[in-house]
């Protein structure tokens, strides 16, 4: 009987403890779905808040697996932080469900989708799979445009302050701070690729449209012959013909792409490949956004300075 | 939905046409088409899941339309309706699920509401298509039943707040159901002999009541555990006052590579291993009226173990062992022979929207016959693609 009283005692304890806020030490507990969101979270939260990465920086953020230890993350958190535009749609809805959090419900202070009121980029007029796997909301590989980085901070920073009102006045620093740094490492990246205005590219996937949108870079193909299907010979072949006639000698990959096809492109048309991680911290040098960002910028103009 | 009871194909990621304004529920729509050939005397003696290819040459099996959404802020809806063909090649429709969950309780607590697959071990609650081989696994199809567990009722689950996954959860539904194998069922025949005891719903010992607790650990960053352990427990059929109770527990390991490119590589175990007691009154056998069984306890078990290679992207090799034990009865059944069958396959997914998967199957029946069995199945998927579970 005593047993079964401890037992009954302990349960009530436990219950009780999952009805409590998860706030800790006074900081709001922030998931972000990929490490890309989360560093920026980190920027405009500062240590008023403790801030989670579902995905792993080195992994394709379509892929993730939705793990068990992802549903507690998410049971306790204040904020949720989603790319949005379906990058996550493949993992993400059923850990939400079974995650059981009102707080970070959708159209809540404490859900973020990045992708919102962002201007998208290749958003299909229809929908259709024969075209691979083309995103109906766009292109969800936004944040290598730092305007939409600046935009992504300052919703970042309304949603945090109305999650955690008494931090308002350290958020709002934190995102002054944070523009002006942003705008003054734009200022440099612009400067550093203004030289290669219209360089052309090769990427793997279609995940660097913004970076070329905003530098003004052409990518005049990827090495899939449609998002998400695997390069056929075929269309490699076409890749290397079309490289040799607009001499395009750089080819980006990321670090969960097939590296040995890049470099068999790259020996037929002497192009160099170029990892290009869009993630803070795939790379030990790159664990903030500015430093991925700095990362990206000095390579390409590394690699097309050297071809001049 | 709520726990990790369920599994999924490695690798496969899902993407749906997204939510707009005026969508107010995703659809989906899966088709398998299935080929093959036996040198078995009866398909349907081996392969006894309702969604196996039961004939040789061409069938379609399940096909099946999921409907989802939220309903408001308080509850998310599902429904999954199935049309299929059976030996004879005749169109069966049956509403497979459809079910509320809640959204926001209080104290970690989910309410689950309708028609569903109970939570038990973890291949039970998943559909066809997310199988990792054509076929059910001998001892699901045994114990749980051709259909799977699947009854109407409520199920309550609740979420430890541990600093690791664990999650309780407990089933009440009814237990009278051509879904409900084990349970009150007409075709309990195939369990004891005799003719099955029609029996009403008195009281709450009359529910099928199946408990599930479970719990997952990550193992550095690219390993995953998962464990689990199951019961249902509730009336049968084979007498006037007779029960059930079955047992379960399961394993699920993963490995994923750090540098996964569309979820590839990655090596996978699922293991389950079942146990049932079957209570009997005495009987007179179907076979021969003359003949009256005694009471009796029947106990069956098995299990299985199935490995996953996701070899490079979108190309899996699996491989699955069948084990399927019953004590001695007085009468002939293919639900309760001993069993041993083993199953190597080999899916590719050209995207994660179809597959094509070649499966093998070695059938040692003891006392009855040794089988072989070629299978190829074919799935295609279109609209929204409900994410899989872990």
């Amino acid at each position: 009987m005593r047993i079964r009283n401890a037992f009954a005692a302990a349960a009530a304890a436990l219950i009780a403890l999952s009805g409590l806020g998860a706030t800790v030490l006074g900081k709001i507990r922030v998931v972000a779905t990929t490490p890309d969101l989360a560093a920026i979270a980190r920027e405009v939260g500062g240590e008023a808040v403790d801030v989670v990465a579902l995905a792993k920086p080195t992994e394709d953020p379509h892929f993730v697996d939705a793990k068990p230890s992802h549903i507690v993350t998410l049971n306790r958190a204040d904020v949720l932080i989603e790319g949005g535009a379906e990058l996550e749609l493949g993992w993400l809805p059923p850990l939400l469900e079974s995650s059981r959090n009102a707080r970070i419900a959708a159209g809540s202070p404490g859900r973020i989708v990045a992708s919102q009121g962002l201007q998208m980029l290749e958003i299909p007029a229809a929908f259709d799979r024969s075209k691979g796997d083309v995103h109906s909301q766009g292109n969800p590989h936004f944040l290598l445009d730092p305007l939409n980085v600046k935009a992504l901070a300052t919703s970042m920073a309304d949603h945090f302050s109305r999650v955690d009102p008494a931090s308002a006045a350290l958020y709002k620093a934190n995102l002054t701070a944070f523009s002006a740094a942003l705008d003054a490492r734009y200022a440099e990246w612009q400067r550093k690729l203004a030289p290669f205005r219209g360089a052309k590219i090769v990427t793997y996937h279609k995940d660097f449209v913004y970076l070329a949108s905003r530098f003004h870079l052409d990518v005049v193909e990827e090495l899939e012959p449609k998002p998400g299907i695997a390069p056929s010979p075929a269309h490699i072949a076409k890749v290397i013909q079309t490289m040799k006639a607009n001499s395009s000698r750089v080819i980006l990959v990321q670090p969960y792409q097939n590296r040995r096809t890049a470099e068999t492109v790259a020996r037929q048309t002497g192009a160099v490949v170029l990892e290009m991680p869009q993630q803070p911290g795939a790379r030990p040098d790159t664990k903030t956004y500015f430093t991925m960002m700095d990362h990206i910028v000095n390579s390409l103009a590394t690699a097309l300075g050297a071809q001049r | 939905l709520a726990l990790c009871g369920t599994g999924e194909i490695e690798g496969q990621a899902a993407s749906a046409q997204a939510s707009r304004p005026g969508q107010y529920m995703n659809i989906g729509f899966t088709t398998l088409i299935d080929a093959g050939w036996s040198n078995a005397s009866s398909i349907t003696s081996i392969l006894q899941g309702d969604h196996d290819p039961k004939v040789r040459g061409f069938t379609m099996p399940n096909t099946e339309m999921t409907l989802d959404g939220a309903v408001d802020p308080y509850f998310k809806g599902f429904a999954n309706l199935i049309w299929k063909l059976d030996e004879g090649g005749e169109t069966n429709v049956e509403l497979e699920e459809a079910y509320v969950v809640t959204t926001s309780l209080r104290w970690n607590l989910q309410i689950k509401a309708g028609q569903f697959f109970a939570d038990f071990g973890r291949q039970n609650s998943q559909h066809p298509h997310s199988w990792s081989f054509v076929d059910q696994p001998v001892i699901l199809s045994r114990l749980l039943g051709p259909e799977g567990l699947r009854s109407q009722g409520i199920r309550l689950s609740w979420l430890a707040p541990t600093p690791f996954y664990a999650e309780a959860m407990v089933t009440v539904a009814n237990s009278t159901n051509g879904t409900t194998f084990s349970f009150r069922t007409e075709e309990s025949t195939e369990i004891h002999g005799g003719a099955p005891i029609a029996r009403e719903t008195n009281g709450g010992r009359d529910m099928l009541v199946v408990p599930r607790v479970t719990t997952s650990f990550d193992i550095g960053q690219t390993q995953t555990v998962v464990l689990g352990a199951s019961g249902a427990f509730g009336p049968n059929s084979g007498g006037a006052d007779t029960r059930t109770s079955i047992y379960g527990a399961d394993l699920y390991w993963k490995w994923k590579s750090l540098t996964a490119q569309q979820g590839f590589p990655f090596v996978s175990l699922q293991v389950e291993a079942l146990s049932r007691k079957y209570g009997v009154d005495a009987r007179p056998a179907v076979a021969d009226s003359f003949v009256t069984f005694p009471a009796d306890e029947f106990l069956d078990r098995g299990g299985y173990a199935q490995v996953l290679w996701g070899v490079k992207p979108r190309l899996v090799a699996g491989l699955r062992t069948d084990r399927a034990l019953g004590d001695a009865t007085p009468f002939e059944s293919e639900f309760r022979g001993d069993r041993l069958r083993v199953s190597p396959s080999l899916t590719w997914y050209p995207t994660e929207f179809s597959k094509v998967r070649f499966q093998y199957n070695y059938d040692n029946r003891t006392n009855v016959a040794r089988n072989h069995s070629l299978w190829l199945q074919f799935e295609f998927l279109l609209g929204a693609h409900a994410a899989h579970k872990f």
